[in-house]
Parts: C-alpha cells; structure tokens; sequence
C-alpha cells in the first residue's frame, strides 16, 4: 500500500479543513515564487519527467501537452481551461479536490497558467457541484485577498485571474472542445479537431485544457521533483490515482492510491470487499461507463492502470471503479448504460444521435428477453457503426460499453433471448422497417 | 437526446430584479468585453432562480436583449442544457439519481419514495404544488449512492425510509440537513479506514 507521506491530497476526506492557513500547513503556497523562477521550461520538462498522464480519461502526457503552447504570446492571449465537468458514471474525485483540496487546484493553475502563458483561467464545473463550486469561489476570493492570484500573483511577476463557469447538465461539455462551445455561449456540440485547441480554442485563442486532478497534482510534482513522482506506479504509468470504488462492495470510497495498484487489493482493502463475499463478483466495470467491463476471472490478477487495461480491450478512463456482483441483472445494468448514452447524446453526429437510442432499445429488450437471435449479431453491428464514425470520442464512449457486454456476457444473451429470427416465426414486428428484406430468401 | 419542450403557460414579461441585475452584470465582467455571449448559461441560471426555478420564455428574450444576441441563440442553449427547467418544478426540486451505479444499490427505492410523497409521475407538481422529482443522468456522487439532489444541496447514503423522512420535511416546507445520511464523513470508506489515519487521529 501507497505510504501516507507520498499521497497528495493529504485533506481527501475533510480531517484538517480546506481553508487557506490549513492548506498552508500541507505545503500548498510554500515556495511557489521559487518553482516559477526556474522558468517555463523546467516545469514543463519536469512535468515530462514525472510521466504525468491526464487524469481525465485519455490519459495523454500532460507535458507534451503544455508544450504545444506557442512559445511567444502573439496577438492572441493565451487561456488556460480546467475541466471540472465530471460526469462519467462511477466518477466523485474531482469534487473532493474542489471542496476539500481547493488550493492545491488554485496553485496548480497559477503554475500551469506561468508555463502556457495564460492570463486568464477558466475552471469549468459541472452545474449539479454548485454548492461545491462555491467552496471553491470562497477559496479563490481567499487567494485573491491574500495576493496568491490577480496582479503579480504569489510574488512572481505574471498576472492571472481565476473564473468559474458552471455548466448545466450536459455529459457532452466534458470533452474538451464542446466544453470549449459552452464557455463560448452556445450548445455543447464538439469541434472537429483539427484545429487543436493548442493554437486554436476558446474564442479562436491558444488553449491548454486539463482535468482538476491532473493540475492539483502539478505543484506537489514540481516540490518533490519528477523523478519522485516517476518513481511511483510503472513505466509510462507513473504516480498516484484518486480511485472512485462504487457499487456493490460494503465500504464504497474514494482512495488515493499508486498506478498499477492490483483490482483485488483496492476491492478487499480499500473498499471492504465485495457485497456476498469475492466469489460473489460478477464484472468490474474499471473506468468509468464508458469503459467496457472486465468479467470476475480476470479480476484476480487485474491491475490498474492506463496500459495493462488497455491490453484487457478495455481502458483506465477516470478510474471510477464500479463493482456489480452477481445479484445484479448484467444486461440490465448495461441497458441503464446505454440509456445514461442514449439521453447524453448532443445530436451532432447521426450514427452516435440515433445509435445510442437504438442500442438503448434493443438492449432493454434482450434484459426483458424479447429479442430474437439475430438480434444480438445486429446489435455488435450497430456499435461498430457508431464508434470511430463520429465527431468526438462519445461515439466509442457509447458502443464500448455494449461491445464489452456482448465480449464477455454474449452467453447469457443468448439464454434469455431465444426467440428464432424472425424469417422463420413470419412475426410481423413492426419496428423493423426492412420487414419485407427478411421475408425474401437470401436477402 | 432528451426531448424537452417549453410549458404551454407562459408570464407575459420577465425583468431582472435588482439583486439579479447586480449578479448579471458581475458575470458579463468575467469575460472578455466582446464576448459577452459566454455569460447566457449563468444569466440563465440566474433568471431561474429568480423565477421560482423554472425558466419562461420572456426571459429567454429578456436575456437575449440583455447581451446583444438572437433570441435563437438562447432558446437554443436553454433547450440544450438540462438543468434549465422550462416549466414549472416547485419551490423543492427533487432530482434522483438512476444510473446504473446508483441503480444497482437501490435507486429505485428512491424512485418509489417520490411516488408516493411527491406525485405518481416524474414532473408532475405535487398536490399543494410546492414540490416534483424527476430522474436524472449520474449526478456525480457514486459512491455515495443512492442519492438524491434537492435544489443545490446533495443527499447521500440514502434508503427508502430515510427518503420518506426527507420528503415529508420538504413537504412541511423545511429544508432538511444535507450530506450523508449514514453518519460517514465524506467520501471515507465507512468504519474501515486504512489510509491518513495520523491526520484522523491527530
């Protein structure tokens, strides 16, 4: 287990108070003016150092990131974006780091801010974590009042101002250029990239967008130095994880932990263990919704992170971890799924806008076991038809799930939906529109 | 998509009180000054507070002329999003959360609690009309589930007994306390702590 000294968010669960003078205790604030005079390039190469991915899902190097940042302001400013839109089912960590960790965000971007060479930051939280938005409001007054941001924030010379932007309930601004839209004023519908937000992002600017957890942790990086952080986890999957560990076990909790922690260890530890004991495990669904489940056999050597998942056919996502045992109908919790897609869906693209209700439909039939046979082929047909076809990442965040469930669980489709295609029984079904295909032989 | 419509009653004029105006202009300051468009989902906000937690149409134009833009173009942000209610919800808006990691520890106990307090359908004002629920996407606080949301504040750890408690006080009209409602502290897993326990103790 991850020794205390070496977690970062030392207030995840409230013991010692988000206020200022506490958070100075933990070591937010120290030396700030210190790390910023070594200049933009030691943080960025030490963030490299470190390995840092993203915490937001993709998991992509944030250092390489910052370093698509035009060197030289132009005549464009810069923007910093923070992605606080968390809503991936399974997913509560960065709302203990707005209410409980403010400052270590607050330092985070005024850091990040130096090395993009932003003057402005937007912090983008979802509109449902209101009250914890405001805990962060009264943080960032409380930075402002003591000169840690505004003119010559903390003493090192750059300017920076910190303003929340609360979203209202829409999945989608979670990805970064339809949350990019929705700071702009309008619907949250994703921009085809290229451009990358890089050089062309919020107002037509240059935008770097992280996640709340990944610029918490830049600061305690830079203290302790990347090769501190680097030290922690695996190769290429470096450092600490807040894991989110839902469902059915007996202690659900959010967890500070090292990358490549093995699944068994934060299920039994951690989390107390699965509800009815481990041989009650049905599937772990390990990131997120969005990220096909992984069934009980190989829960028992699973580790955790970006790239042993990645070689399950699945993902490490926001590592919210939802654990569903063998009370649990598995057709039925993934029908629930594919509806939390199919309400989402901001209606861009037509494959994902009319696919993800189609999945939805099908999937609650075969839970009810109204589906014919074919309809199971049919459906694996139709996520192939969504993921990779649309203008975002939702279109595999969608179908991923479902391709999970028919890898994995096909077996108890086929039990319960046993009906014969429809060819052969002559049903008159009336939502197939191309009846009249199937009654012709060879058709 | 979710199919969401504008209610069928609508006020005739809206205007911004005084204490909204404040709050409206502090807002557009946050932006660049030609951008004032990025302020429509707050001022939305705003207006609905204001407004009894619904937003009628005449404040969709009101805002529209507030920040120079079409009036479309707030219909169409407001349609969007779904935490802006286009018809009215009661002073006490309840909002359970059914995705699946709520679901599977009982959600629909929840569900059934709202039934019997509040009304037999989701968005429909209760008999005094001071209160309705609805189903809502993963609000974010799965391991804490099931839980609810009644206007801003968070209810967690809940079961059916408990959501009846809370219900029957939103009906009395008072605002019961928010938070866990098994006594744990935040998101620490409940009586098996293995993690900062030097700061717990100290």
């Amino acid at each position: 287990m991850l020794k205390d000294k070496d977690r970062i968010f030392q207030n995840l669960y409230n013991d010692m108070g988000s206020d200022i003078s506490s958070s100075q205790k933990r070591g937010d604030w120290v030396n700030t003016k210190e790390l910023t005079d070594k200049g933009r390039d030691w943080i960025i190469n030490e963030i490299k150092s470190s390995q840092l991915r993203g915490r937001g899902g993709a998991g992509f190097p944030t250092g390489l990131k910052w370093s698509f940042a035009p060197k030289e302001i132009g005549s464009r400013p810069h923007y910093l974006v923070i992605n606080g839109d968390e809503s991936e089912p399974g997913t509560c960590k960065d709302r203990d780091i707005l209410r409980f960790e403010p400052h270590k965000l607050i330092e985070g971007c005024l850091i990040a801010s130096y090395a993009v060479q932003a003057h402005v930051c937007y912090i983008y939280i979802r509109g449902e974590y209101f009250v914890d938005g405001q805990k962060l409001q009264a943080a960032i007054d409380e930075a402002y009042e003591k000169k840690l941001i505004g003119k010559n924030a903390a003493g090192t010379g750059w300017d920076l101002d910190i303003y929340i932007h609360y979203g209202a309930g829409a999945y989608i601004c979670g990805e970064e250029t339809a949350l990019l839209e929705s700071i702009e004023g309008k619907k949250g519908q994703p921009r085809l990239k290229p451009p990358f937000p890089a050089l062309i992002g919020l107002y037509g600017c240059p935008t770097i967008i992280n996640n709340v957890e990944t610029i918490a942790v830049v600061p305690t990086i830079l203290r302790r130095g990347g090769e501190w952080f680097a030290s922690l986890g695996r190769e290429k999957n470096t450092g600490t994880k807040i894991f989110c560990i839902s469902g059915n076990v007996n202690n659900p909790c959010n967890v500070e932990e090292e990358m490549n922690i093995p699944l068994k260890e934060l299920i039994e530890v951690h989390a107390g263990g699965v509800i009815g004991g481990w041989d009650n495990l049905q599937a772990v669904i390990p990131g997120g919704s969005s990220m096909p489940l992984i069934p009980k056999e190989k829960c028992e050597t699973l580790t955790m992170d970006f790239d042993s998942l990645m070689a399950e056919k699945s993902g490490l996502g926001t590592a919210g971890i939802v654990v569903i045992n063998k009370d649990q109908d598995i057709i039925k919790c993934m029908a629930r799924i594919a509806r939390f897609y199919k309400h989402e869906s901001c209606g861009q693209c037509t494959p994902c806008r009319e696919g993800s209700g189609w999945m939805w439909r099908m999937l609650e039939r075969m839970a009810k076991g109204e589906a014919t046979k074919d309809e199971i082929d049919m459906l694996g047909d139709v996520t192939n038809q969504i993921a990779g076809h649309t203008i975002c990442a939702f279109g595999e965040g969608s179908s991923w799930p479902v391709q999970g469930l028919l890898r994995h669980f096909k077996k108890e489709i086929e039990d319960r939906n046993n009906l014969s295609p429809i060819h052969e029984k002559k049903n008159n079904i009336p939502y197939l529109v191309d009846q009249h295909l199937l009654d012709k032989k060879n058709a | 998509m979710s199919l969401r419509k504008p209610a069928k009653d609508q006020p005739e004029t809206f205007e911004f009180n005084s204490s909204s105006l404040d709050a409206a202009k502090t807002i557009v300051s946050k932006y660049p000054s030609d951008k004032q468009q990025s302020a429509v989902m707050a001022l939305l906000y705003i207006a609905q507070k204001q407004n009894n937690n619904w937003i009628p149409l005449a404040a969709m134009k009101y805002i529209a002329k507030f920040l120079e833009m079409p009036y479309i173009k707030v219909y169409e942000v407001a349609t969007f999003y779904t935490m802006y209610n286009l018809s009215p919800v009661g002073n006490y808006f309840v909002q359970v959360c059914t995705t699946t990691p709520c679901m599977i520890r009982g959600a629909n106990k929840l569900v059934e609690a709202c039934k019997e307090k509040i009304s037999e359908n989701e968005s429909e004002l209760s008999s005094d009309k001071s209160c309705s629920w609805m189903e809502v996407e993963c609000l974010g606080a799965c391991v804490n589930a099931p839980m609810m949301q009644i206007n801003d504040d968070y209810y967690e750890d809940l079961d059916k007994e408990k959501t009846l408690v809370i219900l029957d006080q939103i009906l009395e009209g008072k605002t019961p306390k928010p938070g866990s409602y098994r006594g744990r502290i935040n998101n620490e897993p409940e009586n098996n702590r293995k993690t900062l326990l030097d700061l717990k103790n100290a």
